[in-house]
Parts: structure tokens; sequence; C-alpha cells
């Protein structure tokens, strides 16, 4: 056989190769000089952030608009630890990355080295797997594998800790074709009595609701599943994450449920009879009240991950596998099965969710200041819901997720269950650079945009016409909300009085920076902001204390809504 | 059924025999609030393999959530479920105790009765080896208890499941 002699950096940048990667976000530094040497002889293209951090959130942004796998390298140390807060959010979100850090020399291992953090055991509990290479014959095989990890099954984030002398050290390289990993074997085709039982507890349902999340994204089943909506006339509602899997101009659609949920969605699950809850987990945001979540309600629930079932509300019939498969083969069955006049069957059922729909449907009070909700109306109008959407976290997040109406899967890009502030800049430089030809929007707000405000270097310097939208209400918005509705109005340290200008931010980056204050400004604002080929900053001042709503307060019953 | 009920539970894991394996399991139960009462490991006679045999309590639903959490890591190649099968448990005590010329009869009867055995002989203390399951031992020391415990090392339980008849 043909073998070739490599050192481990160049072993790396040849797996990447064949793992199909062309950009990687990263951070040189000294432990991984090696790498940076060889790749720049490669055409990779690097992405550099200007913090770690903000190349991670790029990777992530990179996966789901891509649809691949994003990958980040930093340097060890200080440059491992700013990764761990991506990674976090990644991993809560399943998000399929991965990310190499440098690390000191073998020998110092253990020694208190100069940057040097034990990263491996620092991202154990946020990572769906690790690795620490100290074999350079290792290193195909772990790279191999740690692409695998990231993509299949649940996805998730990986990291792969490269020591210095490793990437120096020379081996026989040999193409790992095939991969060992007998106690890694998802279940992707799930059981089929169980879906069995699923067809018949739809064929006695008269108020279904489909209630989605991040995995039909992830699966890439958004087809699929507005097959099985349309087949079973029961009506969907989403998870933040699975905001865009199914299309928001559907008659269907609900809307989102839980905490800001519309009130039909919320409504809906407090009456129905059958909760088909696909690629979803029941976070606490989403659930309300666990013992009031769904009363009336048979669960069904799929997904891929078994951890997620019946972890935290008690399941009727549990289905575990991938939700493309399991809504495949659910589609097969019900074309087998005779399901009677089932639009007559629902038409009580559906008629009362309009009913919902029309008394109380999403609304916010115009006034002769800008309505932050109207930015994200105007914005959604403007693109004709074709931009790709990343957020912030807070009310920005809630306003973007409520108004502007997802029709396609990975086009609104959040930090889900972590809930990572200064997110949407460094994701929205992964999604612009996958979707070259997207309009890329961050939605964002006064407070959130200042966490990772180094990033547009970042968008600048590639010539990204990334669109950043601030809703700038000089508050940290959803915390101030809480402080409002359940700690008397006592505003402790939420005032964000001294944010800099930011359109002298903008100036300053080289990027364009556009500002309204008035309701009638907001069109032409974002008119001229969208249609720029640089990275345009657009600030709106909005009223200060706006809500966001409907709101359940943490605790309560998803029925139980705060409204307008 | 009572699904809320605490119960003990003796799981058996065979993992990759790897650096850090052990660090993600304890982890995992640390982070997840899981409760640990004792934890052996060893290499098994496949090199490649460790075996951790682990005893938890928490109600059903709790116990489903370890197994399945513990199951999902990717070095962790089987879980194992002894609880409310059949199987054989053993766990060891070395037991350190004050041995006075009036009671050494007494302790070496009491030794004798639990099919311990004096391991170390010292003109104040004996060291016992007593083995046997959690409540065997425990029986044991509070039998010498009276007498004078100096100090006591515990093995925790170990298990394997019993041949299928």
């Amino acid at each position: 056989m043909f073998v070739i002699k490599l050192s481990g950096a160049k072993i790396l940048l040849k797996c990447l190769k064949d793992e199909g990667v062309d950009t990687i976000f990263g951070y040189p530094g000294g432990a991984v000089i090696d790498i940076y040497d060889e790749l720049d002889r490669t055409d990779i293209r690097h992405i550099l952030a200007r913090h770690e951090q903000g190349a991670v959130h790029a990777a992530d942004g990179y996966a789901r608009a891509s649809g691949g796998v994003g990958v980040c390298l930093v340097t060890s140390g200080p440059g491992a630890t700013n990764t761990v807060t991506g990674i976090a959010s990644a991993y809560l979100d399943s998000i399929p990355i991965v990310v190499f850090t440098g690390q000191v020399p073998t020998p110092l291992i253990g020694n208190d080295a100069f940057q040097e953090v034990d990263i491996v055991g620092i991202t154990r509990p946020c990572t769906k797997h690790n690795y620490l290479v100290t074999h350079v014959e290792d290193m195909a095989r772990i790279i191999k594998e740690a692409f695998h990890i990231a993509r299949s099954g649940r996805p998730g984030p990986v990291l792969v800790d490269l020591p210095k002398d490793v990437m120096s050290m020379i081996t026989d390289y040999k193409p790992v074709k095939e991969l060992k990993l007998r106690s890694y074997q998802p279940t992707y085709k799930p059981n089929i009595k169980q879906l069995q039982k699923v067809v018949q507890m739809i064929r006695s349902s008269e108020k279904p609701l489909i209630m989605i999340g991040g995995g039909v994204v992830l699966s890439k089943s958004a087809t699929e599943l507005t097959g099985f909506a349309k087949s079973i006339q029961a009506p969907v509602t989403s998870t933040l994450m699975g905001l865009g899997a199914f299309p928001a101009s559907h008659p269907l659609w609900l809307g989102m449920i839980g905490m800001h949920g519309t009130y039909r969605a919320n409504m809906s699950s407090g009456s129905c009879d059958l909760l088909l809850a696909i690629g979803v987990r029941f976070d606490d945001r989403v659930t309300g009240k666990i013992d009031e979540f769904a009363p009336h309600a048979k669960i069904v629930h799929v997904d891929i991950d078994p951890t997620s079932i019946r972890k935290n509300v008690p399941v009727a019939v549990p289905v575990v596998g991938d939700c493309k498969v399991t809504l495949e083969l659910l589609n097969a069955l019900l074309k087998k099965e005779d399901l009677g006049d089932i639009n007559k069957r629902h038409k009580p059922w559906l008629d009362r969710i309009r009913e919902w729909k029309d008394t109380m449907p999403l609304a916010y009070k115009q006034k002769d200041i800008i309505k932050p909700q109207y930015v994200i109306e105007k914005l959604y109008e403007l693109t004709k819901g074709n931009a790709i959407i990343t957020t912030e976290v807070g009310q920005n997040q809630m306003w973007a997720a409520q108004y502007y109406h997802f029709d396609r899967p990975n086009s609104f890009i959040t930090s889900g269950g972590l809930g990572c502030m200064g997110f949407g800049l460094p994701a929205a430089i992964g999604a612009q650079i996958a979707q070259p030809d997207k309009i890329v929007v961050d939605i964002a707000g006064d407070g959130s945009i200042q966490m990772n405000i180094q990033e547009m270097a970042t968008a600048v310097q590639y010539n990204l016409p990334i669109n950043i939208v601030i809703l700038n209400n000089r508050y940290l918005g959803m915390v101030r909300q809480w402080q409002e509705l359940f700690y008397d109005k006592h505003y402790s340290c939420t005032g964000m009085e001294y944010a800099p200008d930011f359109m002298k931010i903008a100036d300053a980056y080289g990027a364009s920076g556009l500002r309204a204050t008035r309701p009638e400004e907001v069109e032409s604002v974002l008119k001229e902001g969208l249609s720029s080929s640089k990275t345009t900053i657009m600030e709106f001042l909005v009223e200060q204390e706006e809500k966001v709503y409907p709101m359940v307060a943490a605790g309560d019953a998803l029925t139980k809504m705060l409204l307008v | 059924m009572n699904e809320k009920k605490d119960e003990k539970r003796i799981l058996s894991l065979l993992v990759d025999n790897q650096p850090g394996v052990l660090s993600r399991i304890v982890g995992l139960f640390s982070g997840r609030g899981f409760n640990i009462e004792s934890l052996c490991v060893a290499e098994t006679n496949d090199p490649l393999v460790s075996r951790i045999t682990l005893v938890t309590w928490g109600d059903t639903v709790i116990s489903e959530q370890i197994k399945k959490q513990i199951n999902k890591l990717i070095n962790v190649i089987k879980v194992l479920d002894y609880t409310g099968t059949s199987f054989v448990q053993r766990e060891m005590a070395l037991v350190r105790i004050r041995a006075k010329p009036e009671h050494r009869a007494e302790i070496l009867r009491t030794v004798d009765i639990f099919r311990g055995r004096v391991v170390d002989v010292g003109t104040d203390f004996y060291t016992i080896e007593v083995t046997g399951d959690e409540e065997k031992i425990n029986a044991f020391l509070n039998l010498v208890k009276p007498i004078g415990i100096n100090e006591i090392a515990r093995t925790g339980a170990i298990a394997l499941a019993r041949e299928k008849q």
C-alpha cells in the first residue's frame, strides 16, 4: 500500500478537506502556529474573528445556514476558554460544530504551563464528546469520529484538543475508511409498532395538536412535516427552535408556543386531546407549569435522543427515531389508513382556534414613537420573508420570533437553549458566508449588540453585507420587563444610559450607519440599509418600556397569559 | 406501582478503558443532580473495557433518566441494571479494631462467624477483612462497634448477573 509521511498539522488539514470543509472560523495563537502555517498553504478559507467566542458563534451560524458542520480553530488557554460560551450554546441547540483548540506540548501538560488549561475537562459537560490527541497516529481517526459524532444522531459540538508537539510530529498517514464506534449507534428508524399506536391515536383524536422543535429543522424534514399536518388536518405550533420548519403562511399554523407564544397556540395546548411532539425537548420556557401542561392530552413524543423522552413530561407513546424517517413512515402508514372525513371531524376544533386567533391576535398599540414590533413587521414586508434572521437574546429575539413569519427552515438562527447575548452578530457572519446571496439580518438590542460588537471588524473585513437592526430602548429590556411586572418597577441595573453612539461605531469600523427616530422614518431606513452592499447598522430608537406580549410568568400554566 | 418511590439501583456499566471516562460519568451525576452511593471501577478480561459498578437511588423516572444519560455517553458500551434481577453482589471492608486482651477471643469468634479473616495483628489492633453484601458488612460493623473501631476502608459494591437457568 502507498503510504506517505505527514506532520500532525498536515494530517489535520487533509482530514478537514476529506470532510468537505472549505471554511474555518478562528483566531491564531502560539499553540496552533504550526496549523496556521499549513492552513495558509491550502485553499480552505479562514475567517478571522475578533474574539474566539465570535468564532464559535459564527461556526454555529454557518452550520445552521448551510445545513452542514461548522468548524472553528483557536489557540490554547484563553483562546480555548473563550470558546466555552459558544460551545454551550451549540450544545443546548444541538448544532453540529467541531472546535479545534491548541494545547501546550504533551510533556508540559499538567504543569500549569503558559496558556495551559484543561479544556477537555472544562468542556466535558457542554460537548457531545471531546478528545485530547496525544499520539499523532490517532489524528486521522479522531477527526473522522469528531465529524461523525457532531453531525449524526442528535447533533452537537465536538471539541478536539491538539497539543503543539503532536502537530509537528511526523507519522505514516493512512486515510481512515471506516469508523469503529461500537458504543455509539443512534436510532434513526423508529419502532413501527409505536407508529401504529400513533396512527390509532390520530384516528380517535378530535383535537390534535402538532408541536415541533429544532429536531425538525436539524433532520431536514420540513416537507414531510407539512405533508403530515395536511393529511391529518392538525394545527401546528412550534418552539422557538423549530420556527421555519412549518410555513408561517400555512392555514394550519398557530404561531410559537411557550412563555411568549401566541394566545391561540398556548390555548390549544391547554385544550388538545392529542399532542404530537416532534423533535422537541419540553424546555421550561415552552411548557410553563409542568403539571398543567397539555392537561387533557395524550402525548406522543418523537425524538432521536432517548434522554429527551420522559425527562420533563410524562409521555403516552415514546418514539425514538429521526424526525424525517419517522414522518416518512407515518405518512406512508396514514396513506393506507382510512381516516374518514377528517376535515369534518376537526372542524369544530379548527373553528375554535380561529376564534382564539380573531379575539386575541398578536398585537401592539401603535403610537407616535417607533414600536419595535413595527420595525420587524416592516422588515418582514420589505424582505418578503426571504431573509435569514439571526437574533441576539431578550426582547429583540422574542419580537423577531413573533413578527417575522418564517416560511423556511434554517431562516431563523437564534441561541434558544442557552439564551446567549452576543450571539446574533457573529452568527450572522457565519450565515452570510454560508449563503452569500441571501439577505442576512441580525435583530439586536442595544444591550446584546455590545456583547460581541468587535465582530463588526470581521464583517467589514470580509465585505459581508450584513444588516444589523438595533432596537434601541436604552434598557436591558427583557430583564426590565420582568422588573416592571414582578419586581414593582425596581429597575435595578438594567438602564443602558451609557451606550455608545452606534452611528459612530459603524463609522469607526468602516460600516454604514442609519438611524430612525420616528415611525415614518422606519421604512426608508430599512430600505436603504437592506439595499446597501456594505455592513450596515440600522438603529431604531424605540419605545423604552414596550413589553413582549403575550407573556406567561415563569412557573405559571401556559394558558395563564398576560396580554396587551 | 408507586413511580415516585425512591429505590436503590445497582448499575453495571461496561465502558471504554480510556483516560477521562470515569470523569465523564461522575461529572454527569454531579451536573444533573443524581446520587452516587458507591462506585467501583476496574479493568475486565478485555483490557479495552472497564466495568463500573455503581449504586444509585431515585424514583423510576429518575432512574430511567440516569440510565439513558449514561448510555448517551460515547464511551459507554453497555448499561446493565441489576435491580430486580438475579445477581450476586459483594463488597469488602477492612476494619481496624481495638484489640484489648479481654476482647480478642470475642473478635476472633465474630470474625469466624462472618467468615472474615484477620489480615494484620499488632499489639493494640487487629485488622479484619470481611466480604459480603452491604447488609452483612453493616451487621459485622454493628457487632464490633462496642469493642472499638479505629478505622474502616470499604469498597463499594461489585456485582455480576447470575447465569440464566
